[in-house]
This record gives C-alpha cells, sequence and structure tokens, in this order.
C-alpha cells in the first residue's frame, strides 16, 4: 500500500504568504489567548490543595460544592475528573488552612452524602514550592530552546538555521495558546510535553533541510526556491507518514491514558500537528525570505559531517 | 549478497539476549510480602533461618524470602498466610522486628542474587506519600549563633569577668561580647579562649567599650546548613524506621538546597506521617527535685524556687531541678538493648563536654532519681499565617542513678515498648533545624493500580495501531518494523529495570511516545528505499541507500529530542523526571533497534539471497 505513489508538485514557495499570514495569526492569537485569558495553571504551580474522591454514583455537583460551603470550606472548586463517579476538588492555597486536614474535612463531608465515598489522593504544595516549580518549568523551556538552537546553529548554515529556530519557536506558542483557549489545566506534565515537542518538532524540518541540501547540490539548474519546493514535496510523504503514526500513538494515548495524562497527551497532540505544519510550510519558507542561495549550501565546510557516531 | 559486517550481528544478537535476561525479572508478578526491619540495626542471615524455621514449625510457608540492604523480606502465597506469619513473628519475636505488610515480586532468588530486579513502580502508580520538607536552614544557623551566645555568658560568669552584655546580630551572622573596660575585656577574652579554644575571634570596639567579635564566614555558614540538612535526613530515615509507621522501603534524600523529599510507598495516611515526621525533638537530663510535692505544685500552679513543674507522657506532674545535666545535642548515640542483665535498656553515649557533666553529676547525686525531659517543636501557623512554633515538654523516663558514670550508660527499668521509642526519641533529640511539609502528595492504592491499568490499555492500543498500519502499509518491511518495535520496549524495560528508575505514569506516556518516535525511524528509512526503488535502482542497492542516507535524519531529529529529555532530567523532580528518563534512555534504544536491529533483521531476509527481485516494502 501506498498513499504517494507519485511525487506531489505543490507550489509551496509561491504561495508563502499565505502560509506566513496563517502563522502569524496562530501566534498572534496564542499570546493574545495566553495574555486576556491566561492559563488555567495546575496546582503543581499555584500552590494550593487538590482532593479527588471516588463515589460509588455519580453524584450531584451541586450537592457537593453547596455542603461544602456549608461545613465551611470556601473557594472550593468542584468538577468531574474523567468520570462523572471521580470528583476533584481544588482549593486555592491558603496560609491557614493545613492540607491535610482539608482532605479530611472534604473527605468527611462527601461521606455525609455517600457512605461509598474513597479518597484517591490528595495534593498539597505550598505556594512557594509552586513558584519554585513554575521558576524551574520556565528555566527548562528557556535552555531547551537555547540548546537545540545552538544545535541548529553548528549543523546548518545560518540561513536555515533561522528557519528551523523560528518553525520550532512557534510549535510550543501554539501549544501553549490551545491550554488558553482550552483552559485545560496546565501542570508540570503539560511541560513536559511541551518540552518533548519542541525536541520532537524538530525532527521533519531537519529531513527537509537535509533534502534540500541534497538537492542544491545535484540540481544546480534550478532557482533555490525550486530546488525547496521539490524537496518538499520528495519528503512529504514521509514528513506525513512518521507524523500519522506517532499521532496515531499518542491519540492512544489520549483516549486511554486517563485524566491524568489528558493534558499531557493533548499538548503532544497539537504539538505534532503544529510541527508538521511548520516544517512543510514554514522552515524553508523563512530560510528563503532570509536571502538562502543555491551557493549558501555548495560551501565544502557546511557538508554534514558523520557526527553523533557515539550514539547506540 | 548484500554485505553487512558480522559483529553487528553479534551486537544486535547480545544486546537482545542482555535485554532479555535484564527484563525477564518483570514478568514474574507480585506477591504478598512482609517486611522486616530493625531499628538502627541489619537483619541478618541467621535471622531469617531462625525465622523461616519459625514459620513452618507454625504451619505457614513463606513462598520466597530475600535479604536486602538488611531488610528481610518474606513472601506468601496467600493474604491469610501474610497476616497469620505476622502474628506468628510478633508472638515468637515480640519487639525485636518492625514488620511492615508490602508486596514483592515473585523473581527466584538465584536472579535476585545476579542483580536481576524488577522496575520499581512510582508512587503514582503504587500509591503511597510524597513528602517535601522545608529544612530552616536560617534558623539553625540561628541556633548556632545562640550556641554561641550561652557559651560565652556561661564562660564570662565561671571566671567572675564582669562585661556589659552579649549581643546576637542574626542578620549579621555575629555574636558580640561588650566590656565595661580594657582590664574585664582582657580577662574575658582569656575565658573564652580558654574554654574554647578553636575559635577566631576579633577585637573591635562596640560605642566606645571594647568587645569581642565572632563573626560566621560563608564557609562555615554553608557547613552549618549542609550539617542541619545532612542530621535533618538521619533523624527523618530513623524516624521512619518507627514500629508506629511500618513502611516498606522508604526513601529519603536531599532536593535542592534546603529541601528534603520522602517516598513512602504503600502508605495512605499523609497526616499521620507527617505528625511523626514533623516533629524536632530536644532533650534534657534533669536531676528530680525529691525534696517538694509535685500534686501539690501542680494543684497551686507555682513550682518552688529552683524547681520546674513538668508531666510525665501519663499526665502526672513531676519536680525537676532547673539546672540542666545535659542537653540533648551532648548526645552522640541511643540504642535500645532488648537482652541486658539488667532486662531491656537503653544504652546512651554522650560527648565530651556531655561526659565531664554527667560525671560531676553522677558522683554528687548517686542513688537520686534523674529525669529525660522530651521537648517537642512541631511548626505550626496561627492565624496570621505565621509559621510559630509550638513546644511541648514531657518527662519521658525517671530513673535511679546506680553507679558514677560519663560518656556512655544505661537506661534500665524499661518495658520492651518503652525502652524502643525512647531509644528513638533521644536519637531524634538535638536537631539542628525546625522542618515544615511544603509539598505533598498521597495516592490511594487503588488510583495506582487505576493508572497502572490506563498505562497499560494507552500502550497495548498504541503500539497495536502502530503494528497494524505498519505491517499493512509496508508488509514484510512493516512487520520487520514490529519485531524491532517489540526488542526497543524489552530493552528500554531492561534499561529501566538496570538503572533503577521508578516508573510512573509519565513514564509509560514517554514508553508510549518512544514506540512513536522508534516508528518514525523506520518510516524515514523505508519511504527512503521507496525512493531509490522508484528511482530505478536494484533492490540491494535500495536498501543499503535507504539505511545510509536516513541515518543523518535520524541522528539528527533524535539529538534535539535527547536534548529536550536531558534538560527535563535536570530540572525534573518526582513524575516529571521519571518521564525524562524513560525518554532519554527510550530514544537511545529506539535509535539503535531501527538503525542496527531492523538493519540486521532485513539482512537475515533478504541478505542471503543470490537474486533480489522484489522488495516487499
Amino acid at each position: 500500500m501506498e498513499f504517494f505513489h507519485k511525487v506531489t508538485r505543490f507550489p509551496f514557495m509561491n504561495t508563502r504568504k499565505v502560509w506566513y499570514g496563517l502563522s502569524a495569526l496562530l501566534i498572534v492569537a496564542s499570546l493574545g489567548l495566553v495574555v486576556i485569558r491566561g492559563l488555567n495553571l495546575g496546582i503543581d504551580f499555584t500552590g494550593g490543595v487538590v482532593v479527588e474522591t471516588n463515589f460509588p454514583q455519580a453524584p450531584n455537583i451541586e450537592v457537593l460544592r453547596t455542603a461544602l460551603a456549608a461545613a465551611g470550606v470556601s473557594g472550593a472548586q468542584v468538577q468531574a475528573f474523567g468520570s462523572s463517579r471521580d470528583i476533584l476538588v481544588r482549593l486555592p492555597p491558603d496560609p491557614n488552612v493545613k492540607g491535610e486536614q482539608v482532605g479530611a474535612r472534604i473527605l468527611e463531608v462527601f461521606h455525609g452524602i455517600d457512605a461509598g465515598v474513597k479518597l484517591q489522593r490528595t495534593e498539597v504544595v505550598g505556594p512557594q514550592v509552586g513558584q519554585e516549580l513554575f521558576v524551574k518549568g520556565s528555566w527548562a523551556l528557556v535552555a531547551t530552546l537555547v540548546l537545540i538552537a545552538i544545535y541548529v546553529l553548528l549543523r546548518f548554515t545560518p540561513k536555515l538555521a533561522v528557519g528551523a529556530i523560528l518553525a520550532v519557536l512557534h510549535d510550543p506558542i501554539c501549544v501553549v495558546g490551545f491550554f488558553a483557549v482550552t483552559q485545560m489545566t496546565f501542570d508540570l506534565t503539560a511541560i513536559s510535553a511541551v518540552l518533548a515537542v519542541i525536541g520532537y518538532s524538530l525532527n521533519d524540518t531537519v529531513i527537509v533541510f537535509d533534502r534540500v541540501r541534497e538537492r542544491a547540490r545535484n540540481a544546480r539548474k534550478l532557482t533555490i526556491a525550486q530546488v525547496i519546493d521539490e524537496s518538499i514535496n520528495q519528503t512529504l510523504s514521509r514528513t506525513l507518514m512518521t507524523k500519522l503514526v506517532t499521532l496515531l500513538v499518542v491519540v492512544a494515548l489520549l483516549i486511554f491514558g486517563g485524566e491524568t495524562l489528558h493534558g499531557f497527551s493533548a499538548a503532544l497532540v497539537i504539538g505534532i500537528l503544529a510541527g508538521t505544519y511548520s516544517s512543510i510550510y514554514i522552515s524553508a519558507a523563512i530560510a528563503l525570505d532570509f536571502g538562502l542561495r543555491s551557493d549558501d549550501l555548495l560551501e565544502r565546510k557546511h557538508t554534514k559531517p558523520e557526527e553523533v557516531d557515539g550514539l547506540p | 549478497m548484500i554485505s553487512y559486517a558480522r559483529w553487528k550481528f553479534v551486537l544486535v544478537g547480545s544486546a537482545l539476549l542482555f535485554g532479555i535476561l535484564l527484563a525477564l525479572p518483570n514478568l514474574f508478578g507480585e506477591e504478598n510480602a512482609l517486611q522486616l526491619a530493625r531499628d538502627r540495626a541489619a537483619v541478618l542471615p541467621g535471622d531469617r533461618t531462625s525465622i523461616e524455621s519459625l514459620l513452618t514449625s507454625k504451619g505457614v510457608a513463606e513462598s520466597g524470602a530475600f535479604l536486602d540492604q538488611g531488610r528481610l523480606t518474606l513472601r506468601f502465597a496467600s493474604k491469610q498466610d501474610q497476616l497469620k506469619a505476622r502474628d506468628i513473628i510478633n508472638d515468637a519475636r515480640p519487639h525485636d522486628f518492625t514488620i511492615a505488610l508490602s508486596q514483592a515480586s515473585r523473581v527466584p532468588e538465584w536472579m535476585r542474587n545476579l542483580g536481576l530486579n524488577p522496575l520499581k513502580l512510582g508512587l503514582d502508580l503504587r500509591g503511597g506519600v510524597y513528602l517535601v520538607y522545608q529544612v530552616d536552614v536560617a534558623g539553625a544557623v540561628r541556633q548556632l549563633l545562640d550556641h554561641y551566645e550561652q557559651d560565652f555568658r556561661a564562660s564570662l560568669r565561671a571566671a567572675r569577668v564582669p562585661y556589659q552584655d552579649v549581643l546576637v546580630d542574626y542578620p549579621g551572622n555575629r555574636v558580640q561580647v561588650l566590656f565595661h573596660d580594657a582590664e574585664s575585656f582582657a580577662k574575658g577574652r582569656t575565658a573564652i579562649l580558654g574554654d574554647s579554644r578553636t575559635l577566631i575571634l576579633t577585637d573591635t570596639t562596640v560605642s566606645g567599650a571594647p568587645a569581642l567579635e565572632l563573626k560566621l564566614g560563608a564557609a562555615q555558614i554553608k557547613e552549618r546548613q549542609d550539617y542541619a540538612v545532612q542530621q535533618n535526613i538521619v533523624i527523618l530515615r530513623n524516624r521512619l524506621n518507627s514500629p508506629e509507621l511500618a513502611v516498606s522501603e522508604p526513601q529519603v534524600a536531599r532536593q535542592g538546597v534546603d529541601q528534603i523529599a520522602i517516598q513512602l510507598p504503600g502508605l495512605q495516611n499523609s497526616a499521620e506521617v507527617k505528625k511523626i515526621l514533623g516533629k524536632t525533638a530536644t532533650l534534657e537530663f534533669r536531676m528530680v527535685d525529691e525534696t517538694n510535692n509535685p500534686l501539690e505544685a501542680a494543684t497551686s500552679g507555682h513550682a518552688p524556687l529552683g524547681s520546674k513543674l513538668y508531666n510525665t507522657r501519663d499526665k502526672q506532674p513531676v519536680l525537676l531541678k532547673r539546672e540542666v545535666v545535659v542537653t540533648g545535642d551532648q548526645l552522640t548515640d541511643a540504642s535500645f538493648q532488648p537482652n541486658t542483665q539488667d532486662g531491656p535498656a537503653v544504652s546512651v553515649s554522650l560527648d565530651s563536654r556531655g561526659a565531664a557533666k554527667m560525671l560531676k553529676n553522677t558522683q554528687e547525686n548517686i542513688g537520686h532519681l534523674m529525669a529525660v525531659v522530651f521537648i517537642d517543636r512541631s511548626r505550626e501557623k496561627n492565624a496570621e499565617g505565621v509559621d510559630v512554633d509550638r513546644v511541648t515538654e514531657e518527662v519521658i523516663n525517671r530513673a535511679t542513678i546506680r553507679g558514677v558514670f560519663s560518656n556512655s550508660f544505661q537506661i534500665t527499668g524499661v518495658n520492651p515498648i518503652e525502652g524502643r521509642e525512647l531509644a528513638l526519641l533521644l536519637r531524634a533529640g538535638g536537631l539542628a533545624a525546625p522542618l515544615s511539609a511544603v509539598e505533598e502528595r498521597a495516592i490511594g492504592p487503588s488510583l495506582g493500580q487505576d493508572n497502572i491499568d490506563k498505562g497499560r490499555n494507552a500502550m497495548v492500543f498504541g503500539m497495536l495501531a502502530a503494528f497494524l498500519f505498519m505491517a499493512i502499509y509496508y508488509k514484510v518491511f512493516g512487520l520487520v518494523a514490529d519485531i524491532v518495535l517489540i526488542a526497543n520496549v524489552i530493552l528500554l524495560t531492561a534499561l529501566l529495570s538496570l538503572v533503577g528508575a521508578a516508573l510512573t505514569l509519565p513514564g509509560i506516556a514517554a514508553v508510549v511516545l518512544t514506540v512513536g518516535m522508534a516508528v518514525d525511524a523506520n518510516i524515514l528509512i523505508y519511504e527512503r528505499i521507496r525512493e531509490e526503488l522508484r528511482n530505478g535502482i536494484s533492490p540491494r542497492a535500495a536498501i543499503t541507500a535507504g539505511f545510509e542516507r536516513a541515518f543523518s535524519a535520524i541522528a539528527d531529529s533524535n539529538v534535539t529530542a535527547l536534548i529536550a529529555g536531558i534538560v527535563l532530567w535536570l530540572f525534573g523532580t518526582g513524575a516529571v523526571r521519571g518521564f525524562a528518563v524513560v525518554l532519554v534512555l527510550g530514544i537511545a534504544t529506539s535509535m539503535f533497534t531501527s538503525l542496527m536491529g531492523s538493519r540486521a533483521l532485513v539482512q537475515l531476509i533478504y541478505g542471503g539471497k543470490r537474486k533480489v527481485d522484489h522488495l516487499s516494502i
């Protein structure tokens, strides 16, 4: 079986203004949403208390909420978590309240409503720790981006590197935008997913660039725009197939992995989609607009060394 | 024939063999188990044989046993046997062991002896309590300064040197002794240095008066902070061996500069744990005031001059002399001895300062009662949200001084339960700095099992989807990729078992993700082969070209993922680190299996044939 028996001939470079526009829209919308709506930061970052309980029968959330308020547990967010029988209670950090006491209190209140209720999980994070984790997470993001940028700069000509780096920046922004739109909880696992996306989304860009370099040397008569178009079209089946299979696997994670991994898997799905898009439509186009010429790719010093031999 | 170096076959084969061997322990499953630990001491092979014969004589047979890190684990085929065995051991060897109910792998002993262990499960899969404590390192430095202040005052008082004041400047990390005139300054200096020779004091003047100054240097402060954290770790470890907790495989580790992370698998009640762990305790040995009536003092609420009113643990009033004989920080060790000539006893060792004071005291007070006061500080938040230390003082033991002793002695007349607890409390004394819990996560066992099931489902269905897709889309080559994928999961399991990294739910997600990435690598190779075939190259050349040309793309893309994984590994804690470990190892195994493994397999299928007309791709 083969989906792409013939090499396609999509004019990616001629239409690049359209894709720039789309990307700009995505980025502006993502950043705007983050500023306006903000992220629904998880307890990892805000500090506070999370109590997960399991009921034998689906309870009425409104009843639970009033019962908690009546018992003096204030500011509690009550929501179903995964199934209607799993109830999650979230409390903002409160210096006057001790976590384990709140957990016991919530369970007590719920016990009065349904004696079969079970405590599944309690998490208490001090506000200071939350801040620390947030700072650490942000540093991890920055460090990854910088290290990857250095790697790309070493590996490609500067113009291609700029394209790759901008395309890589594009993807996590889209993921964060997605979290702002859906107001899914953005926690430590979500940050891990964003980092994985950054590491992974460069894949296709690298493959396209490899091909651009190869074609530029072999097809000297073509303009650089033609070389890029050909290269993207030639590698299109690879790009799409690899992403399709990874998506299959990640979607399985999204469906079966449960509520805990929901944000994580969703971030991966969005990240992979954005990564595929940016490596086809954006990365090489940016290099072209930064004045990439065939000559840039011919210099001997930029031929790829057989590095990374040490890896198994 | 397509050539392929023999050593590569050997490498792939031996890696696979090695991987299967290391991954093997994971197939055995778990059983109910008991874990026996001893307070401060290791469980010995002799204990193991005696326990085993004890159980056999009572008709309860364990299905396996092993000693690891001073803990004896006994496995049982059923829950009933497990509980029965616990009662038998408790009855026959009371107070000898701390017994925890746990789960243990069915891995045969010979395998365990070879160092082959199953994957550890993280707390989110196993259930348990995760706590992070913040050590008040600034408080530890303050304590040190206070200590110097008291020492200076004591030295000056003993030498009868008049002085203005001793000032402690906490933010400046210094202590200043102010004198009236040059004469007392010189005397005071000699007195202080006579008592503690190693101190480096500087001469200065404070508002015209001659003064001595002790300033802590950066190295001293850091040393004190490190000491506070280390000491807390030791104390927490000791407390975790407390019979009240009975936890199996507790883990205590330093995290960052001033935090301590604790993992307690299988525990549920974090409040109980924190009650036991969060205490900071100090001790004092004081003489009992035997001349006055404590009941009278308790009813009137006034202690006689020179005495102080205390309560015992069972709320009996006791009068103790105001002078402290020895404090907890002078105590270097305490252990419970179940069988001495005088019955169960607690052995105590003191440092030289404490020993000198104890010697003097016992010479003067033979036949009199000495008491141990346990001072417990728990940190709580008051109505304004500010940390306050709540102090409870209790007399935990009173004993008659039977002879003159100094640096080591025994407290007798305790019953085994008391003795064990007393030893634990004595050791817990002299804590360097107060602790407060800043992060706390408790996961119930049913949620853990739930997470395991979800992780397994995601993995099975994700892999199945990838398998089917590959087999349909790339036919024989797809099957090659599928076999290689299984090898990848085996190798990854092997590496994780070898490293001893705990598998968490995000870790399972990382396994799934690396499966996706391993498929990726195979697709890159196969698409390249197809392309070469379309260009009219012979099948054999296409295979060689496909693997060779795809190499740089695969390497490049994996290096960037590796960078992200390593950064996560360095920055992450807990479950996130679990993700990073699996991601990094998974990238390594997936590169190996798709570049070398699948090449070797393709070679086996097509390499031996004289003529290859068609590739099933």
